[in-house]
């Protein structure tokens, strides 16, 4: 289907070559014939589809370029092409995942919906909104962060700027096992100190859970930061007579701040849709609690997972929860691109 | 404002491995010392010894005396805090502070201490930027990040700061490693202004700049790889070079080895 567009001279350095466009064509055939096998073997499946497109496009990709241009280009387009397929792969749940949210979650998304709690409207009912669990979400990872960012970040500072011997041994060892807690035992956890203290749940409740959670991602982050500020300048200053302390806060921490900000915020946004905890510890509620510290509050994970079970299949608290998922999506997303800005920023030129 | 500097039987380790041995000797005030040998006797780790540098790369340890004026530097209950603000230094690759200005750099020594009045803070900054002839070519744009000047420029602006905390004595760590020629005799005049004032200790690789810049020059070699490093012999610049005392200066010297 291509032929060679400059034919090779003996001794020459010009090897032949596809064409530009060979790939793009190779690409083409291959989904137009996984297509047509697809409708003609009946199969309903269009992950069938891409999966065979791509195997196609990768076979007929490397015998194509085999037999003009030889089989070591073959095997560079084989491993090119085998990127592309991977980097699809990747992309397309992704980009899928987005688009039917943004699709379904559109349906009541309006003024009313963010300003409103669903106060007594019925679960399987249409109206209310999401007011009371923007809130609810807002102020337990905003307290999560006050009790995780400072801690975390003078943990990192301790294991970068002072660590030696046992101690910094053993710290980095627990965060490490803590990266990996799973959020339902972190709950557990705050779930039993609240048993023991015959609390009701409230917000700061699942604000110390999520804390438990946000700690090691922020003290792994911002270690990683620190140890990328050059020694020269933690020498420099110390060889002017600053002591120790002052030179990691004024020379250091100011180096790599804006680093520590964009993990910090990501940090945030891995804890802002977790819902094990907070469906443990905070409980959920229709009506607005502006008090993290007492009573039940709700949150925008434990608002989507409670407009789906409890609806007995309402389309209304079906579409109210694609909402608040995009809403949750929204929010992850500016606050990651905060963090981009704030690390161009803030970083020194 | 100089003062004199006398070591007596200094020895420097890293955790157990000891990297010199035994140094004994004095620098001058008001006086430009250079030290020369080979890559890896230990100069730099003795020039370091000199304001408790040494002490801040972990397992580094000293042994000996180090007397700076009248008082020793590892006495008991010596801050080594002051000790650099009495010690200046200078090192091998320019390292502006990079979140700084041209004028916080240079103020950096006085506010990261504390210990400045604001009206004068300006006063300093020209005068330590005019000290490092660097002046002239920076006072437009004093609010610029440091590190946007060329090496040499950032090289002076390192040591604008380090003698902005106005220091009794200014180590300098292979100063013009990265620099080229132009730089570097911008760099060479400004030692030569500077020793009015200030003791002076240099290490270089380069033995003409050991020669043109200095007063005295002491030669530093090891036995072999892994054994501690010594001081060979120090003496006047013009000796050493012309009529050492010991046959390996010689050697070294005139390039027979190292």
């Amino acid at each position: 289907m291509s032929t060679t567009s400059t034919l090779a001279r003996p001794g020459s350095l010009q090897g032949a070559r596809l064409p530009q466009w060979a790939p793009w064509a190779v690409a083409v055939t291959a989904v137009a014939v996984a297509v047509a096998v697809g409708l003609a073997a009946g199969l309903h499946s269009r992950v069938q589809w891409g999966l065979m497109a791509a195997v196609l496009f990768v076979l007929g990709t490397y015998a194509l370029s085999a037999k003009v241009e030889g089989r070591r280009q073959a095997k560079d387009r084989v491993a090119t092409s085998l990127v592309w397929v991977a980097f699809l792969l990747a992309v397309v749940p992704l980009l899928s995942l987005v688009w039917e949210t943004v699709v379904r979650g559109v349906k009541v998304l309006d003024g009313y919906f963010l300003t409103h709690s669903m106060g007594t409207v019925a679960d399987a009912e249409p109206g209310g909104g999401i007011y009371h669990a923007i809130l609810g979400t807002a102020q337990q990872v905003g307290l999560a962060t006050l009790i995780a960012a400072p801690i975390g970040v003078l943990t990192a500072i301790y294991l970068v700027e002072y660590g030696r011997g046992p101690l910094a041994k053993a710290v980095t060892f627990f965060v490490d096992v803590m990266t990996g807690i799973p959020s339902i035992v972190a709950g557990l956890f705050i779930l039993s100190l609240m048993l023991m203290f015959d609390l009701q749940p409230f917000g700061f409740a699942g604000s110390l859970a999520l804390a438990i959670l946000m700690m090691p991602v922020v003290v792994r982050s911002t270690e990683e930061m620190l140890k990328l500020v050059p020694n020269e300048l933690r020498e420099a200053s110390l060889a002017l007579g600053v002591p120790r302390w002052r030179t990691i806060l004024k020379v250091v921490l100011p180096t790599a701040i804006g680093g520590i900000t964009t993990g910090v915020m990501l940090a945030i946004a891995r804890i802002a849709g977790e819902s094990a905890p907070v469906l443990l510890l905070v409980f959920g509620n229709p009506f607005i609690n502006a008090n993290p510290f007492e009573g039940a509050q709700a949150s925008l994970p434990l608002y989507i997972y409670q407009q789906y079970v409890n609806s007995a299949g309402s389309t209304a608290a079906y579409d109210r929860a694609w909402a608040a998922a995009l809403t949750l999506i929204a929010f992850v997303m500016v606050l990651n691109l905060v963090a981009r800005g704030i690390a161009r920023w803030k970083t020194p030129r | 404002m100089a003062k004199r500097i006398d070591v007596g039987g200094l020895s420097a380790f890293y955790g157990a491995h000891k990297a010199i041995e035994d140094i004994s000797m004095t620098v001058e005030p008001r006086s430009v010392t250079a030290f020369i040998g080979p890559s890896g006797c230990g100069k730099s780790t003795f020039l370091r010894t000199l304001n408790r540098m040494h002490e801040v790369v972990p397992g580094g340890r000293v042994e000996g005396k180090v007397m700076l004026g009248d008082e020793d530097l590892y006495g008991p209950g010596i801050d080594p805090v002051s000790v650099r603000r009495e010690v200046g230094m200078v090192f091998q690759r320019p390292n502006p502070f990079p979140t700084m200005s041209i004028f916080d750099n240079v103020a950096a020594g006085l506010r990261l201490n504390g210990d400045h009045k604001k009206s004068s803070l300006a006063d300093i900054v020209e005068q330590s930027l005019r000290g490092a002839n660097l002046w002239n070519e920076v006072k437009d744009r004093l609010n610029k990040p440091g590190s946007g000047l060329s090496g040499g420029q950032q090289q002076r602006l390192c040591i604008a700061r380090a003698i902005a905390v106005q220091p009794k004595v200014l180590l300098m760590d292979e100063p013009c490693s990265a620099l080229d020629p132009i730089s570097t005799l911008a760099i060479e005049d400004l030692i030569g202004e500077l020793k009015e004032q200030y003791t002076i200790v240099i290490v270089t690789h380069n033995m003409q700049q050991a020669a043109r810049v200095s007063d005295r020059t002491a030669f530093f070699n090891l036995a072999a790889i892994g054994q501690p490093g010594r001081l060979i012999e120090i003496d006047d610049t013009e000796r050493i070079f012309s009529n050492p005392s010991v046959k390996d200066t010689e050697d070294y010297i005139s390039g027979r080895f190292g």
